[in-house]
């Protein structure tokens, strides 16, 4: 070597390799810079060695039928999550529950610089997934059986199924020993919108984490024609078509309700409840054609604006007496023009006895300045009254309750409705489940 | 840092230290192991071709662990039978030396650690417990591993090993711990794993068509 600094010749950059398969001929590409353990000839389906030079075979399988295609081609690069991802690997895998075979696949990923990711797909429900970093704990019930919760980075996942999953057919690259046939015991545990799955294949347990994805994300993703296979049913880790968190609803309902009740019983311990006016008239037929009206005499309302209210007795028994009054301020000639009935009906018929109506009416005025007031009233009455005395009370500042139902009510509706869809959606999430919800009836397969 | 220069003793080509204190190199040209001794630089062996592998690490490679920059200046190369893993040996801003560990894509970095009364490779198993720095880790892998190779500068002479075993523990944190038997004497190595954004790489590998 002579003097001064030769030029750096660095290593050759890696190149994605072409090969043939040593079987059939067919072309082979290995995309993945040597990661991939395992590479599928997709022309005779052999499963070669990739780290070998000569493309070794360790498995050829025979597939039931041939329209078995990823809904992503291999090759196929798109930015998911920030990263840009090629795929090169897709496997279909199922499960037997109860004699009814499930289906679904499940996409390799692979970025030179972020390594491998994962893909799943089951009936139009998609889930990013990676392999878990830091291990999750799983909290063992006490009979030793499956465990019901799990534990991943402080948040607690639920168990939702243990299934064997078998591996039913293979296409491109795999950083595993893949095998057709080979079945694996998986168990996921939810947090929607993350599952976390264990993977156990002898003694090796794996576990991922996943996201749940919408179809439409992963088309515009991958930059795929068409539109997505419509998702069928609730999948375990779905979010909930409820967004808002319903404990959390609730708990703000329990606050706003407290919150009522203290400002309710706030304004009644604060009414003075003063009472104003009393008196007691007689209204009679005969004189009524003279003077249909008069005014009482004048009262005094002390204090802050409030409310004023007015009730009426009168020993009304068949028969039915109304009142016009107007509330009238002697100072500023404001007037409230109000009606009120009073009447009590009651007999027998073929149910029994009945009843209608009361001989007390009440009425509430809101907002009523202090200052110097007096009624006007104008009586009438049943033609077949000839007399009848009734009684007039005012009082001041009352507390009014009517406001605070309407209010509560208001509130208790929408959030009983939404419970009642959250709870729909967690019912069909988990009726797949290892713990299903109980039957409430015998219908099934809630699909839509 | 200083960079003392010299002379690979076989072929003559300039040799640089990027780190004063690196015990070992590897002429880049004629693939030398070159050990440093107090007069110059002694020829030990001699690195067969590195097998080709895809992290994108390499020599000169920056990054950041945390509020710290550092360079990559040496790695150690090892295959186990699920593939190659590298160990990237880095210097800090701070002049500390620390290795970046890139297995199929999975980034750590850790560093030596002086702990004491380590266990024998003999006497370690599956799901023993262990507590440094008041950090309980658990034997999570024993890997026999094959030495691969080596490249750049290295804190110690490391280049004579054939089969060495490496005991990873894990945390319940990203905190991880390795046991070395590389040497009769285990080492300790504390880390955490770190996400390939989080550490802020450049000067990487670049790959065709990527």
């Amino acid at each position: 070597m002579s003097t001064g600094a030769p030029p750096l010749s660095g290593p050759p950059k890696p190149q994605a390799k072409a090969l043939n398969c040593p079987k059939c001929g067919a072309a082979i590409v290995l995309r993945s810079f040597g990661q991939a353990e395992t590479v599928v000839c997709a022309s005779c389906h052999c499963i070669l060695d990739a780290k070998d030079p000569n493309l070794a075979i360790f498995q050829q399988f025979e597939i039931e039928t041939s329209d078995i295609r990823p809904l992503i081609p291999l090759g196929t690069r798109g930015k998911l999550r920030g990263t840009d991802y090629e795929v090169i690997g897709f496997e279909r895998r199922s499960t037997q529950v109860d004699g009814i075979t499930y289906c679904w696949h499940e996409y390799v990923l692979y970025n030179p610089y972020k390594g491998v990711g994962y893909l799943s797909e089951y009936n139009g429900h998609w889930n990013d997934i990676s392999i878990c970093k830091v291990l999750p704990t799983v909290d063992h019930n006490m009979f030793g059986g499956s465990s019901l919760t799990a534990n991943y980075l402080g948040e607690s996942y639920k168990h939702f199924q243990t299934a064997d999953a078998n591996t039913d057919f293979v296409l491109g690259e795999f950083p595993w020993q893949v095998r057709v046939g080979e079945k694996a015991a998986v168990t996921d545990y939810v947090h929607p919108p993350r599952v976390l799955s264990s993977e156990q294949l002898d003694q090796e347990v794996t576990w991922s984490i996943g996201e749940y994805m919408y179809g439409r994300e992963i088309w515009e993703t991958f930059k795929l024609p068409g539109r997505p296979p419509e998702a069928m049913g609730v999948y375990e880790n779905q979010p909930s078509a409820v967004r808002t968190n319903v404990t959390g609803m609730w708990v703000a309902f329990a606050g706003f309700a407290v919150f009522l009740l203290a400002l309710m019983s706030g304004f009644a311990m604060r009414a003075k409840k003063e009472p104003v006016f009393h008196e007691t008239y007689r209204y009679n037929r005969a004189d009524s054609k003279a003077e249909a009206s008069f005014v009482t005499d004048v009262f005094e309302l002390t204090g802050r604006t409030s409310t004023v209210e007015v009730k009426t007795y009168a020993p009304v028994s068949n028969h039915w007496i109304y009142l016009n009054y107007a509330l009238i301020n002697q100072d500023t000639g404001q007037a409230w023009d109000f009606g009120r009935e009073v009447s009590y009906y009651y007999g027998y018929d073929s149910d029994g006895s009945w009843t209608e109506g009361k001989q007390n009416d009440d009425v509430v005025i809101p907002s009523v300045p202090p200052g110097h007031y007096y009624l006007r009233i104008e009586p009438e009455a049943d033609p077949s009254l000839s007399g009848i005395p009734y009684t007039v009370d005012v009082t001041y500042d009352v507390p009014v309750y009517g406001i605070y139902g309407i209010a509560f009510l208001a509130l208790l509706v929408p959030v009983i409705i939404i419970s009642f869809r959250a709870y729909t959606f967690e019912r069909s999430r988990w009726s797949e489940s290892d713990h299903p919800p109980m039957q409430l009836s015998s219908s099934s397969g809630d699909d839509e | 840092m200083t960079q003392p220069v010299s002379n690979c003793p076989n072929c003559g080509a300039k040799i640089v230290f990027r780190w004063s204190s690196s015990v070992q190199t590897v002429c880049e040209f004629c693939k030398s192991i070159l050990v440093r001794t107090d007069v110059d630089l002694k020829k030990v062996g001699q690195v067969a071709d590195l097998p080709s592998d895809s992290s994108p690490i390499q020599i000169n490679t920056e990054g950041k662990f945390g509020n710290r920059a550092f360079v990559v200046v040496g790695r150690i190369l090892y295959e186990y039978d699920q593939g190659g893993w590298n160990e990237w040996h880095v210097m800090m801003n701070d002049g500390t030396s620390a290795w970046l560990s890139d297995a199929q894509n999975e980034y750590a970095l850790s560093l030596s650690s002086k702990a004491q009364n380590l266990p024998a490779a003999a006497q370690v198993h599956i799901g023993q417990q262990f507590i440094w720095n008041n950090q309980p880790y658990t034997v999570s892998v024993i890997t026999p591993a094959h030495y691969r190779g080596v490249e750049g500068e290295l804190p110690f002479q490391y280049w004579d090993k054939t089969d060495v075993t490496f005991v990873d523990l894990r945390s319940e944190s990203r905190k991880f711990a390795t046991l070395d038997y590389s040497d009769p004497e285990p080492a300790l190595y504390l880390g955490e794993l770190v996400e390939f954004d989080d550490l802020k790489l450049k000067n990487l590998r670049s790959f065709a068509g990527w």
